[in-house]
């Protein structure tokens, strides 16, 4: 009995209104406002679109086993970005520096529409964990593939790129180095301060108060109240200037990140050592283990995966809020973000928040993957 | 009762501070340099504030109708196959960087309040709709058997018995979002949102901490009040619920 599968009308319908919008926004220049144009603007696009659609009302049967459905996502999601390429080279004459094509609205729903399709499809396929990380890392290395082969190259967020390679890198690992170090430092202060006030009670009040309040600061002033401190620690103490602290920079971007980071670090460990149950602890302690062994060899490795799911909160996080660090000098892809911005340059824009955006995701799916494998040890 | 003495005091505090930012000049004067002015003037922190407010307090009604709307459909028998699809959504919602969300919203929505409320509401989704689906699943057995027993239908169950019972959760996630999306709405001034994020901007174009102090003094003592806020309304509801 033929059946219809309730989500897969609800991306049908995104895609469709994804065919039906334009793809891309020509510009002959940057000045002249753009037109919007379809995949029929390509010869064949006429047939990719056919079959877009086609995918797409056909997947609303529910006779589909979620294997196709994930193979059908994939090859769509591969076949649309391709094509946003090929739209790209075919509107820009070779060596026309000044003329743009940008993704537009049909272009972002299409994505979205397979995006929901194929996280759907992963979701009733519950693939075990190894599966989950090769998916995982099969998606980064096409996406990298993709890139890498030039079939984008007309897209402006790319010509953006091709103009500033250098300063991507150095921007991107400017961005990784502020969300890993702060990271970093947080778990190296972070842990020992969950293991103090988890052991000695009386702390817990203020440690968390001063952490919590800490977190109200919106983030733009916390940066912004790090320059003057450590402007005037590196002027009045000796050798501060020379060790690197200086209020401008990616030092006082680092120590706001880092702050940021301390509570969830913090309370997770007291939340994890608290969640053991006491008649492991008594166990333990009857078997004639010392305090030190008790905590480094029972409590933390039970205690691992909710300090893991706080790693994932503020890696995420930290990646997000890095942005802000380009509104300061501080480096990082915020610096294309707000460059762009200012000068309403929306491919600069994109080329500072997409990397940004990608780069929290695979994070995010990575650390959940950490967690739940902990989980499983721990159980 | 010194919480509450403190909370009171603050609350007193940023009452006088926005009606007349200007008498405490003095407080400031020590954070400017080279004469700069101390107390941010270009516009009136009180409508700054009251702007800032006004969007959090849409970003939050958004998120919890949607979060809520979300839960309640996919507890549902007909929309129980959206359950794994919501969560991936609003989980992926809050993974994506308020600040990215933000600079892409502006090509679409142009320069102003619009792209800040896409930022703030997509990341709010997710506390607002995980804490309404606990609220919605995790009904003690027994209060579920009364129900079933009482011969309830599915539509006056929801509205005589998850929904009530649900709220003190419902409003944890509020509080988590709204106190989220009042730090988070200051960025919103990157692209002419009116928020506090305006002063402290400003402070860090001029190098004038006096401005970034400010801004942020106001913010954090709202968030402060609204977290303690939504804590009261949790507790009262929990105690309406008498389940414990």
């Amino acid at each position: 009995m033929a059946r219809v599968q309730p989500p897969a009308v609800l991306f049908a319908l995104i895609g469709l209104a994804g065919l039906a919008l334009p793809l891309v926004q020509f510009k002959p220049n940057r000045i002249v406002p753009g037109e919007g144009l379809g995949l029929a603007a390509l010869p064949g696009g006429l047939a990719a679109m056919l079959a877009l659609g086609a995918v797409l009302a056909a997947a609303c049967w529910s006779g589909w086993p979620a294997v196709l459905r994930l193979a059908a996502a994939m090859v769509a999601l591969i076949a649309v970005t391709l094509s946003l390429g090929a739209v790209a080279a075919h509107l820009v004459p070779p060596g026309n520096m000044l003329a743009r094509v940008a993704p537009a609205s049909g272009f972002w729903l299409l994505l979205l529409a397979f995006g929901l399709m194929l996280a759907d499809a992963v979701n009733r396929l519950r693939p075990s964990l190894a599966v989950r990380w090769l998916m995982l890392g099969g998606a980064v290395a096409l996406a990298g593939t993709i890139l890498g082969s030039g079939a984008l190259d007309g897209v402006s967020v790319m010509r953006e790129y091709a103009t500033r390679r250098e300063l991507f890198g150095r921007e991107a690992q400017a961005h990784l180095a502020l969300a890993f170090g702060s990271l970093g430092a947080a778990l190296l202060v972070g842990i020992p301060a969950g293991i103090a006030i988890f052991q000695s009670p009386r702390l817990r009040g203020p440690v968390l108060g001063v952490l919590n309040i800490l977190q109200t600061i919106p983030s733009l002033a916390l940066f912004g109240i790090m320059i003057p401190i450590f402007g005037w620690v590196a002027a009045t103490v000796p050798g501060a200037a020379r060790a690197g602290v200086s209020g401008i920079g990616v030092f006082p971007a680092l120590v706001a990140l880092f702050l940021y980071s301390l509570l969830p670090v913090v309370s997770n460990t007291l939340a994890g050592l608290s969640g053991v149950p006491a008649a492991t602890r008594d166990a333990a302690l009857g078997l004639g283990m010392t305090r030190a062994q008790l905590m480094a060899g029972v409590l933390m490795p039970l205690a691992l995966p909710v300090l893991l799911a706080a790693v994932r909160i503020v890696l995420v996080q930290n990646i997000g809020l890095a942005v802000i660090a380009g509104l300061i000098g501080g480096g990082g892809f915020g610096t294309f973000v707000f460059q762009g911005l200012n000068q309403t340059a929306m491919d600069l824009v994109l080329l500072g928040a997409l990397p940004t955006i990608a780069m929290a995701l695979v994070a995010g799916i990575a650390l959940d993957l950490l967690v739940q494998s902990a989980r499983r040890d721990t159980a | 009762m010194t919480g509450r003495i403190l909370l009171a005091a603050s609350g007193l505090f940023l009452l006088a501070f926005l009606i007349s930012p200007a008498s405490f000049a003095p407080l400031f004067q020590p954070f400017t340099r080279n004469g700069a002015p101390a107390i941010y003037t270009q516009t009136s922190l009180l409508s700054l504030t009251l702007s800032h407010l006004a969007i959090v307090a849409a970003a939050v009604a958004g998120s919890t109708i949607v979060g809520l709307v979300l839960a309640i459909l996919v507890t549902r028998r007909t929309g129980r196959e959206f359950l794994p699809l919501a969560r991936t959504v609003t989980a992926v919602g809050q993974t994506l960087p308020p600040v990215a969300v933000l600079a892409l919203a502006v090509p679409v929505m142009g320069f102003g309040t619009g792209p800040t409320l896409v930022a703030l509401f997509l990341y709010g989704l997710l506390p607002v709709f995980e804490n309404a689906l606990a609220g919605l699943t995790g009904q003690p057995p027994a209060v579920t058997e009364a129900a079933r027993g009482m011969g309830l239908t599915p539509g006056q169950r929801l509205r005589q018995i998850d929904l009530p019972l649900s709220l003190p959760l419902l409003l944890a996630g509020m509080r988590l979002t709204a106190v989220i999306s009042l730090g988070t709405a200051t960025i919103g001034s990157t692209v002419a949102a009116r928020t506090l994020g305006e002063v402290i901007i400003a402070g860090l174009l001029s190098s004038n901490t006096a401005f970034v102090l400010q801004g942020a003094l106001v913010v954090g003592i709202l968030a402060v009040l609204i977290h303690h806020g939504f804590q009261a309304l949790e507790t009262r509801a929990r105690q309406r619920t008498g389940l414990d």
